[in-house]
Formats: structure tokens, C-alpha cells, sequence
């Protein structure tokens, strides 16, 4: 089983694929930072292996898609989960579809920004808080019996949306820190997709529809989030 | 400015000061924010902490607290807050300002010190790495007055050899002489065609990063 390919050297993680029980594998193994104190780096990296397999499956419970857990292994630290062969990212989707696809864009869009809202709804309704929302950390797949073929990654339809990387996620019911994971996502949307500036609040205005439950509690604290940003007065 | 000193191309910025904490990267005309502190800044962080040790301010809080940390060994567990780019540090502060009688107990004043800066440049160096993953750059460019602190300029330093990244910092001459970063952003502005009277011209404290509309640059 234990033929690794390096997929990709990320912040915190080397990311591996292997076949692990006949299955496409994704490791991700943490490595020590070394600039960092060591009592520190071993809590940190420990911490969150623990978070991160705690949300991925208490996702699942809630039916939010994320890769599977295959197994945790503290004392290498690293998490086996499912590896989507045939996926792409939402930023990469984004900007295909606006390079491709002029004429329907806008549709295209919202209907992404529509899914993406109730999905991230769906996790604070169960606690979980990602806390790494970005464009980069949700994935497209086809739906089970689409055909893969090029225009299928350019038709939201046929894709369903998979959120990866737990790293930094964590179980808490406060609203406190469901409005700064919006803010989060908030940040790298309007950071990453410029050229776009509404696509945050069609996101949000379909957070909002979805479920009402504590819904002004967590908008005003990210109102106040965004307040405490904005009106930072940027002197010194 | 710190382009035109350190000769970085297009560098993920990490700017530090009193007053600010801000991961930038520059994009279609702007200087965007990409993360940033969501309380208070770490160089105001520094700054409490100091007080509530009761460190002198001569010549400033911070360096203080840099030459105390030096001699710190003892490493005292704090709250470590990162949230995507962002992060904050007032949960830091009123952990300390609660428990500081009791940790006076078991840890030495130069202890805490080290203990603060492990942590909070920690999670600084840790956004900056994340901004770099995120943007795809292999440079950063350290600003602002905690800039100035030897410990943060190498544990960044540390992280961006581990990346086959490259730190481009600038000297204190630079690092806090706001003057000359209006005095060169003006230059850069009228060369790329910016007119105005003098008697046109005013003052904006409160001007955030990503206002400024990037005329000098053409990537």
C-alpha cells in the first residue's frame, strides 16, 4: 500500500496520494515548523489532526460532503482521507467559467454562490466552524453519473460541492465565531475574486434564506467583525 | 518604498506596527488586504503586555520586551489565535492581565516576554506562510515598526529558507519614517501622471491600504 507520490507541499502539510486499501488515498501529513517553539508546533500539530478528523466526520453526519477518513495516525502525523481524482477547485471554476463561458456567467455564479451559502449554513447549524474558508478549500466534483467530459466542468448542474481542508476547523456553538468564519470567507472572496465584488453577498444573502435560527446573532457579529476591520484607523 | 529599497518584485508584504497588523499582496491596481488583525494591533499588543509587567518605555515597549525575552527559557503555553489570514490577540492579553499574579509564581517576568513574542510572531509567520500558499508568491517583505524585531526577522526568515522563499526586510531608517513612504508614494504617483494643486491636496489618517488606487504599476 505504502507508494506515495508527493502531491503537493502546502503551509503546514505534505499532501501524498497512495492507494490505501484499494482506494485513491490523500495523506496529509503535518510537518514540525521549525521556526516555531517546540512545545508549541507538537500542540498546535496535534490539536488540529484532532479538530480536523472530529469536523471532517461530523460533516458527514450532517451531510455536507468532504472527503472520507480513512485513518489518523498521531504518531506520524497524518490523516488518510479519500482522494478526488477528477475534481477542480471553486476559484479554478470561477475564473474557467468567466474566461469561458461569457454569456451565462452571472447565472452560473449564482447558482455556485447560492450552494456554497447553504452549505456553510449547514455546518454552523451543526457547530462546525471551518475556519479556512476560501475559494482554494471547497471542491467541484460530477454528480454521481455525469459523464466527465470538458463542458462538464464549466456547468455548476453536473457538480457537487465538496469542502477539504479541515486544518484549522473546530467545533463551538457561539456566534461569535460563526460570524468571523463568514468575515474569513468574506476576506478571501472578495481578496481573491476582485473582479466579481457581489459574489460574497449572494453567498451570504443564501446563508441567510436557508435557516433562520440565530441568524441576527451571527450577522451582527459579523457586522461587527467587519466594523472592527474597516474602521481600524491605519495610523502608526 | 520597501520594493524600491529591498528590490523585491512582487513580494507578500507582512506590515507590523502599533497601529496595524496586515498581510498585503498587490493585485489588479491595489493593494489588497488578505489578512489582518480582527482586535487590536500586535505592536499595541507588545505595548499592553509591557504595562501590565510594568516594563519601562525607554526607548519603546516593544524593544523592551525583545531584550527581556532574550533572556527567557522557561516557554509558557498561551492562546493561539489564527483564523484563516486573520488573526487576534486580545484573548492573549486578558489571559495574561487575569492570571499574571499567579504566573508571576512559577515564571520569570523575562520568561513571559519570550513566551508572548514565541506566540504571537508564531502566528504571524503562520498567515504570512498561508498568504504565500494562498497567492503563490516566494517573497516577503517585512514592514512597520515590529519589522524591527531581530526574533520575528528570523523566525521569518527561518520559514521562508524552509520554502526556498526569499525575506527582504528593511532597516529601522525605513521601517518607521512614514515621511519618506508619502514623500516616494507621491513620486511614484506624479510620475505615473497624478496632478494636483498644493492648495488641493489634504491629510487622510485614516487612509486603509486597500483605497489607494495603484496608478504605477502596470502588472
Amino acid at each position: 500500500m505504502e507508494e506515495l507520490k508527493m502531491l503537493k507541499q502546502g503551509a503546514e502539510a505534505k499532501l501524498f496520494t497512495c492507494n490505501y486499501l484499494g482506494k485513491p488515498t490523500l495523506i496529509k501529513e503535518r510537518f514540525v515548523k521549525t521556526y516555531r517553539h517546540p512545545d508549541l508546533d507538537s500542540s498546535i500539530t496535534t490539536e488540529r489532526i484532532k479538530n480536523e478528523a472530529r469536523c471532517i466526520s461530523r460533516c458527514k453526519s450532517a451531510g455536507i460532503k468532504t472527503p472520507n477518513l480513512y485513518l489518523v495516525d498521531f504518531d506520524r502525523s497524518r490523516i488518510y482521507m479519500e482522494y478526488f481524482t477528477n475534481s477542480i477547485t471553486v476559484k479554478d471554476f470561477i475564473i474557467n467559467v468567466v474566461k469561458k463561458h461569457a454569456s451565462d456567467n452571472f447565472s452560473q455564479l449564482n447558482v455556485l454562490a447560492k450552494i456554497i451559502g447553504e452549505t456553510v449554513r449547514k455546518m454552523h447549524i451543526n457547530d462546525i466552524i471551518h475556519g479556512d474558508l476560501t475559494s482554494s478549500n471547497m471542491l467541484l466534483i460530477p454528480k454521481v453519473g455525469i459523464l466527465d467530459n470538458d463542458s462538464t466542468w464549466l456547468n455548476i448542474a453536473n457538480l457537487d460541492l465538496v469542502m477539504i481542508d479541515f486544518g484549522l476547523s473546530f467545533i463551538d456553538g457561539s456566534t461569535e465565531d460563526k460570524g468571523v468564519d463568514l468575515y474569513v470567507l468574506e476576506r478571501a472572496i472578495t481578496s481573491t475574486h476582485n473582479d466579481f465584488p457581489d459574489l460574497f453577498n449572494k453567498i451570504l444573502e443564501a446563508y441567510k434564506s436557508y435557516s433562520k435560527d440565530n441568524l441576527k446573532e451571527i450577522i451582527s457579529q459579523l457586522e461587527d467583525v467587519q466594523a472592527r476591520g474597516r474602521k481600524r484607523t491605519m495610523v502608526g | 518604498m520597501g520594493r524600491l529599497i529591498t528590490k523585491a518584485n512582487n513580494p507578500i508584504v507582512l506590515y507590523v506596527s502599533g497601529g496595524n497588523t496586515q498581510i498585503i499582496a498587490y493585485s489588479r491596481q491595489r493593494y489588497r488586504i488578505f489578512g489582518e488583525t480582527i482586535d487590536i494591533a500586535v505592536g499595541n499588543c507588545l505595548d499592553r503586555f509591557a504595562r501590565i509587567l510594568k516594563l519601562s518605555n525607554d526607548p519603546s515597549p516593544g524593544y523592551n520586551i525583545e531584550q527581556a525575552a532574550k533572556k527567557g527559557k522557561k516557554y509558557l503555553r498561551l492562546p493561539y489565535c489564527v483564523k484563516g489570514m486573520d488573526v487576534n490577540f486580545s484573548g492573549i492579553l486578558s489571559y495574561m492581565e487575569d492570571k499574571m499574579e499567579d504566573l508571576l509564581k512559577e515564571y520569570t517576568p523575562e520568561d513571559l516576554c519570550y513566551s508572548l513574542q514565541e506566540t504571537v510572531f508564531a502566528m504571524l509567520i503562520e498567515i504570512t506562510e498561508r498568504a504565500m500558499a494562498h497567492c503563490g508568491s516566494d517573497e516577503v517583505l517585512l514592514v512597520g515598526g515590529v519589522g524591527c524585531n531581530e526574533r520575528l526577522q528570523k523566525m521569518m526568515g527561518i520559514m521562508c529558507a524552509e520554502r526556498g522563499s526569499k525575506l527582504y526586510a528593511t532597516d529601522e531608517r525605513f521601517c518607521i519614517d512614514n515621511g519618506v513612504m508619502i514623500a516616494h508614494a507621491g513620486m511614484l504617483a506624479y510620475k505615473s501622471g497624478t496632478r494636483m494643486d498644493f492648495k488641493d491636496t489634504t491629510i487622510t489618517q485614516r487612509y486603509r491600504t486597500d483605497d489607494v488606487l495603484v496608478t504605477w504599476r502596470d502588472d
